[in-house]
C-alpha cells in the first residue's frame, strides 16, 4: 500500500484545538446493551421504512423491524432483543435538526439475544448485492446518512473511491479509533466497495494528527496485497474532511456546486461505513450499532463506545459514567457543525457520531456581536472561497439577488468565518436562517414569472377573441350590405330560427 | 435532564476586537518609547491628548446618534487612532493639533461614514491630512533627535507642557533654535537644489542608513509589526507589498543614478514608511478585503508614496497614498473577488 | 483668462461628447423603470391596485401617476423595495384596496358549483378550468389568490383557503 502525501494546501479552513485525548486514551467500550430502544423509521436520506413488527411482538437482535420500499431506503434492525412497546412518533435527532418522526420503541429483556442463523448470504449478482446492502441497513455513517447502497450505484463511472478518514472535527475521534482496532476490516469493506463500483483507483484519506490509525491500516493495506490502494495522509485542518473539499484536496478537481461529487466520478465512504460493510458481508451482521465519541469535560469517563442503534442519548451517558459538574449544553455532532439538544431523552441514531456534554468554558456564551471591521478573516477561513461579509450584507439586506451571486447556497455552514470573526457575528446562523428565505423568495419568484406569462396569454386570447368576433361580424355586415340574395336568405334564416325557438317552446308546454 | 439550546457553531470564537485593537496598541509601545526618548515627552503629551478628544468625541457622536457607548468605547480603535495620529504628528506641537486632529478623525472619517467597520478612510490619515492642510507651519516644526553630538536643545516634560499648553518656551529659547528640518525634507529640498544625495547625507542629522533617532525608532516599529504578523493580527499582503512598491522603483532609480535618488534604505527607515507598512495600511476595515486585492492594495499605497516623495509637494506622501488607495478599495474588491468553490 | 476658458470649454465639451458616446454605443445597464418595478411587484394580477393587472400600475408607477402603496398582496415588503428603487419615503401600506394574499388559493366547492362558466373567463392566469354545464375546478399550482373570480360567482361557492391546506 503506497502512502503519499498530497502536495494541495487545503483551502480556507481553521486549525482548532482538537480535544480528542480524553476520549482516545482507552480502546473502545464494546459490549453495551440498552434497556430501551428508539428505532426512527427514517435514519437515511430518502423516504420512511415501513415497520413490519407489531406491538407487543419480541423481536431478536438483528431482526428486520422496519423494510425498506424504496430505492433509497435502508431496512431498520432490532439491535437487542426485547419487546416492541409501542409504535408512535417521537423527536429524533437527525442530520441537521431535530424532527418528530415514527419509532419503534423496544423494551430490551437484556438477554441480548441473536436471530438464529447469520442471516442470507453474499450474492453472487451485483444488484442483489446492492439490495442485501439496503436490506443490511447500511447508511453513510460519517454523518449524512446517506443510503450506502444508492451510492454505489453511480450514474457516472467511478474514477476514485475516496474512503474518509479524514476526522477533522473537533471533539470527534470514533472514526480513529475504528481505525486502530479495524484496519483491516476497514481495508476489506473499502475493497468489497471498489469491486462493487468496479473503481480502477482506492484513496484512504486521513489526517496526519492520527500516526496510530494510519499505521495501522498501512499495515492492513499491505497484508490484503492490492495494488490499487493508497493511502493520503491530509493536514490537520478543519474541514478538509468535507467531501468536496476533500475532491479537491486528493485530485486537485473541484465539485461544480449543481453536481455532487459522484456525479464527476468520485465516491467518499466513510470508514465506518466500510466497516459496517464487511461486517454484512463477512459476518451476515446488519448495521446494528456504531461507534460513538462521547466526550467534553461534563462527562465521567469520555471514551468511545459502540453503542446499539436507538440507545436512548441519556443511557448513553449513564454508561460513561453520567455528567460530572454543571453541563452547560449537550451536542450531538462536533462543536461545529453539531447542534445542541434540549434533552438526553432523544436516541442514537446511524448517523450520530459524537455527543459533547460541554461544561460552560468549552462552548461559544458571548452572543454580543459588533460592527464587521472587514478585517476578511472570514473570507480566509472559508472552504468554499465565498466572502461572508459580503454575503452577511447582502442577507440582513434581503438581497436575493446578490444572495445568489455571492454563492450562499455553496455555503458549507462549516462555521470557520463564525468562529474566527472578531466582532463576533453569527455569520452561520444568519447564513443558515437566510437559505430558506431565499429558497421560499426562489419559489416565489419562478411562481410570479409563470402567473405573468399566464397572464400575458390570457390577455393576448382575449384579445383575439374580441378581435375575431369582430372580424366575423364585419363580415356578415358587408355580406348583408352589398348582396340582395344573401340578405333574403339570412331573414329566411333568422325566420326560421325563430320558428324553430317558438316550436320547442310550444313542445315544452 | 433538560438542557438549554445555542445555535451551532459552539467552538468559542478564538478574536476579538478588542484583543486586536489591544495588541496593536502593545506593538506600538516599544515604538513609543523610543519616540519619548529621541524627540522628548510631546510624544506623550500628544497622545494623551489625541486620546482623549478621540474618546470625548466618540461618546459625543454615538449619544447623538442614540446607539450605546459603552461597547465602541471599550473596544480601543480610538486609542488606535490617537496612537497613530501621534506619531505623526511632530512631539513639539499645540494641544489643540493632536485635538482638532483626533476629533477630525472619530467624528468626520469615522462617525459621519457611519462609525467603526463602515469607514471608508482611515481616520488617523484623514485626521493628519487635515491637520497637514490645516496648519502646515505647525506640522513641520519637527525638533532634531536627542544625541549626544548634535546640536540640540533638551526639552524637559514641564516645558513641553507649557508649549503645548500656552505655547510659551523657556525664557533663552525661541522656536527657530528649537526646530530643524526633518531627513525626508532635507533630502528633497537638497535634491531639488541640485545637491547630491551624497552631499545631503553628510549632514549631521543623518546616520547609517536614513535619519539618526529615526532609525531606531522605525526599527522599534517593525519590531511590533513583527509581532503582529506573528501573533496573526495582521497578515504579510500588505505590508510586504507596499514595501516592495516603495523600494522596487527606490532600487531601480538608485541605481539608475544613485546622485538624484535616495538609497532603498533611506527610504525604508524614513518618514512613516514602516509605521505605514505595518500599521496605517492593514487597518482592516478601509483596505482591500480579499488576498489579492490587498496585494494590490499594499504594492499601491509603496509606489504612490515613493511618487509623492520624489516628484510630488510633500516631503512624506504615506498619509495621502493610503487615503489614495482606500479609494480604489471598492474598485480593486470587485476585480478582486474570489471564485467560489465549484463555479466557473 | 481667454486660455483658461477655452481649455475648460473644450474640456467640458469633451467629456460631454464621451458621456453622450457610452450612452449611446454601450449596452443599457438597467432596464427601463417601468420593467423594474414590475419585477418587483409580485406579478399576480388581482388588479387590487385598481390597475388591470401588474404591468399597468408598473407603467403608472414609473410614470408617477400612482402610488406605491397600491399592492396589497405585496405587503409592506414590496412599498419598501418600491421605495428603495424609486428613492422615495416608505408610506404605509393603503389597506382599504382588498386583501389578496399570495398565501391563499381560491376553492370551487362542488357541491354548490352550478357550471355557470362565468369564472372561468375572468380568471386572469386561466387557473380555473371547466366547461358549460360542467362543475368548475381550480388549479391551485396556478391560483395567485387574486379574489377576481369571487364577484362573479352566482352562488357564491368560491372560497379562499390557505395554500398549504
Amino acid at each position: 500500500m503506497l502512502e503519499y502525501t498530497p502536495d494541495r494546501r487545503p483551502t480556507g479552513g481553521l486549525r482548532l484545538p482538537a480535544h480528542k485525548e480524553a476520549s482516545t486514551a482507552q480502546p473502545i467500550a464494546r459490549g453495551f446493551v440498552p434497556g430501551t430502544l428508539i428505532l426512527a423509521l427514517q435514519q437515511h436520506q430518502g423516504p420512511p421504512t415501513t415497520p413490519v413488527v407489531r406491538r407487543g411482538e419480541r423481536v431478536l437482535k438483528g431482526q428486520v423491524v422496519a423494510r425498506a420500499r424504496a430505492l433509497r431506503s435502508a431496512a431498520v434492525h432490532a439491535s437487542t432483543s426485547g419487546h416492541v412497546r409501542a409504535i408512535e412518533d417521537r423527536l429524533v435527532p437527525s442530520v441537521h435538526a431535530i424532527h418528530r418522526t415514527r419509532c419503534i420503541v423496544i423494551d430490551a429483556d437484556g438477554e441480548d439475544e441473536t436471530r438464529p442463523g447469520s442471516g442470507a448470504a453474499w450474492p453472487k449478482d451485483p444488484e442483489e448485492q446492492l439490495e442485501h446492502i439496503r436490506d443490511g441497513g447500511i447508511v453513510g455513517l460519517g454523518g449524512g446518512v446517506f443510503p450506502t447502497a444508492e451510492k454505489l450505484r453511480p450514474h457516472t463511472p467511478c474514477k476514485v473511491l475516496i474512503v474518509n478518514g479524514v476526522e477533522c472535527e473537533p471533539y470527534i475521534s470514533c472514526d480513529d479509533m475504528l481505525m486502530r482496532e479495524a484496519a483491516a476490516e476497514i481495508i476489506d469493506g473499502a475493497l468489497i466497495m471498489r469491486d462493487l463500483l468496479a473503481a480502477p483507483e482506492c484513496i484512504v484519506a486521513v489526517e496526519r494528527d492520527k500516526p496510530q490509525a494510519i499505521e495501522a491500516l498501512l499495515e492492513a493495506g499491505r497484508a490484503s496485497g492490492d495494488a490499487s490502494l493508497k493511502l493520503a495522509d491530509i493536514p490537520t485542518v478543519y474541514p478538509t474532511g468535507g467531501e468536496r473539499q476533500l475532491v479537491e484536496m486528493l485530485t486537485g478537481e473541484e465539485v461544480p456546486s449543481t453536481h455532487y461529487p459522484s456525479e464527476i466520478g468520485y465516491i467518499c465512504q466513510n470508514v465506518g461505513t466500510a466497516y459496517a460493510l464487511h461486517r454484512l458481508v463477512r459476518a451476515g451482521e446488519p448495521l446494528l450499532s456504531r461507534v460513538v465519541t462521547v466526550a467534553g469535560e461534563g462527562i465521567a469517563r469520555p471514551q468511545n463506545v459502540e453503542t446499539p442503534i436507538g440507545t436512548p442519548i441519556g443511557e448513553l451517558i449513564e454508561f460513561c459514567g453520567g455528567y460530572v459538574g454543571d453541563v452547560d449544553r449537550l451536542i450531538l455532532g462536533g462543536s461545529m457543525m453539531g447542534y445542541a439538544l434540549p434533552n438526553d431523552e432523544m436516541p442514537i441514531t446511524k448517523g450520530s457520531n459524537c455527543l459533547i456534554a460541554a461544561v460552560r468554558r468549552e462552548v461559544r456564551q458571548d452572543f454580543s456581536e459588533r460592527f464587521c471591521i472587514r478585517c476578511g478573516n472570514c473570507a480566509t477561513a472559508c472552504p468554499a472561497r465565498l466572502l461572508p461579509q459580503e454575503l452577511l450584507r447582502a442577507a440582513r439586506d434581503n438581497d436575493h439577488a446578490l444572495l445568489d451571486e455571492f454563492g450562499l447556497n455553496d455555503c458549507i455552514e462549516c462555521g470557520c468565518c463564525d468562529v474566527i470573526c472578531p466582532s463576533h457575528i453569527p455569520l452561520t446562523e444568519v447564513f443558515r436562517n437566510a437559505k430558506f428565505a431565499h429558497a421560499r423568495y426562489q419559489r416565489q419568484e419562478v411562481f410570479s414569472a409563470e402567473t405573468q406569462q399566464r397572464f400575458k396569454r390570457h390577455e393576448e386570447r382575449k384579445r383575439a377573441n374580441v378581435q375575431r368576433g369582430k372580424a366575423r361580424q364585419d363580415h356578415l355586415r358587408h355580406e348583408v350590405e352589398t348582396d340582395e340574395a344573401a340578405r333574403q336568405k339570412a331573414i329566411e334564416a333568422a325566420i326560421k330560427r325563430a320558428r324553430q325557438r317558438r316550436g320547442n317552446d310550444s313542445d315544452a308546454e | 435532564m433538560q438542557f438549554d439550546v445555542a445555535p451551532g457553531p459552539h467552538t468559542a470564537p478564538i478574536a476579538s476586537v478588542p484583543l486586536t485593537m489591544r495588541r496593536v496598541l502593545y506593538a506600538l509601545a516599544p515604538a513609543a518609547f523610543a519616540h519619548v526618548w529621541f524627540f522628548g515627552s510631546g510624544f506623550a503629551i500628544n497622545f494623551v491628548v489625541a486620546t482623549a478628544t478621540a474618546l470625548a468625541a466618540e461618546a459625543a457622536v454615538l449619544r447623538l446618534r442614540r446607539r450605546p457607548t459603552r461597547v465602541p468605547l471599550n473596544d480601543c480603535s480610538a486609542i488606535v487612532t490617537a496612537a497613530l495620529l501621534s506619531f505623526a504628528i511632530p512631539p513639539l506641537a499645540p494641544w489643540w493639533i493632536p485635538a482638532f486632529g483626533a476629533a477630525s478623525a472619530i467624528v468626520v472619517a469615522k462617525h459621519l461614514y457611519g462609525g467603526l467597520g463602515r469607514n471608508l478612510f482611515n481616520p488617523a490619515m484623514v485626521g493628519y491630512v487635515v491637520l497637514l492642510i490645516s496648519f502646515p507651519a505647525e506640522l513641520t516644526q519637527w525638533i532634531p533627535p536627542r544625541m549626544g553630538d548634535l546640536d540640540y536643545q533638551h526639552l524637559g516634560f514641564l516645558a513641553h507642557l507649557s508649549y503645548s499648553l500656552t505655547g510659551a518656551l523657556p525664557a533663552d529659547i525661541t522656536i527657530d533654535a528649537l526646530t530643524r528640518a526633518t531627513p525626508l525634507d532635507l533630502v528633497k529640498e537638497g535634491l531639488r537644489s541640485a545637491q547630491t544625495y551624497s552631499e545631503i547625507r553628510a549632514g549631521s542629522l543623518f546616520g547609517g542608513i536614513a535619519g539618526r533617532g529615526w532609525e531606531w525608532i522605525n526599527s522599534f516599529i517593525a519590531l511590533g509589526g513583527l509581532y503582529l504578523l506573528y501573533t496573526g493580527t495582521i497578515r504579510w499582503q500588505i505590508p510586504i507589498m507596499l514595501l516592495v512598491g516603495l523600494l522596487f522603483p527606490a532600487t531601480l532609480l538608485w541605481l539608475v543614478d544613485a546622485d538624484r535618488f535616495a538609497t532603498p534604505g533611506f527610504h525604508l527607515f524614513s518618514g512613516a514608511t514602516l509605521l505605514g507598512a505595518f500599521f496605517i495600511a492593514t487597518d482592516p476595515v478601509s483596505a482591500a478585503e480579499s488576498d489579492r486585492g490587498r496585494l494590490i492594495f499594499g504594492a499601491g499605497i509603496g509606489f504612490l508614496t515613493y511618487c509623492i516623495r520624489t516628484w510630488g509637494g510633500y516631503p512624506d506622501g504615506m498619509a495621502f497614498s493610503v487615503l489614495l488607495m482606500n479609494s480604489a478599495v471598492p474598485l480593486i474588491d470587485r476585480y478582486t473577488r474570489p471564485r467560489i468553490y465549484g463555479r466557473n | 483668462m481667454l486660455i483658461g476658458t477655452v481649455v475648460l470649454a473644450g474640456l467640458a465639451l469633451g467629456l460631454c461628447a464621451v458621456l453622450v458616446l457610452t450612452d449611446r454605443l454601450l449596452p443599457a445597464g438597467r432596464d427601463p423603470v417601468a420593467e423594474q418595478v414590475e419585477s418587483l411587484l409580485p406579478r399576480i394580477q388581482c388588479a387590487q391596485c385598481g390597475y388591470p393587472g401588474c404591468r399597468p400600475y408598473a407603467e403608472a408607477i414609473a410614470a408617477g401617476d400612482a402610488d406605491i402603496n397600491r399592492c396589497p398582496p405585496g405587503g409592506e415588503e414590496t412599498v419598501r423595495r418600491l421605495a428603495d428603487l424609486l428613492g422615495r419615503e416608505v408610506p404605509a401600506l393603503d389597506t382599504t384596496l382588498g386583501n389578496a394574499s399570495m398565501n391563499r388559493v381560491a376553492r370551487i366547492d362542488e357541491r354548490n358549483c352550478i357550471g355557470c362558466n362565468r369564472c372561468v373567463p375572468v380568471c386572469p392566469v386561466d387557473a380555473v378550468v371547466g366547461v358549460q354545464q360542467t362543475i368548475h375546478a381550480v388549479i391551485a399550482a396556478h391560483c395567485t389568490g387574486c379574489e377576481l373570480c369571487l364577484a362573479h360567482c352566482p352562488v357564491d361557492c368560491i372560497d379562499l383557503v390557505s395554500r398549504d391546506a
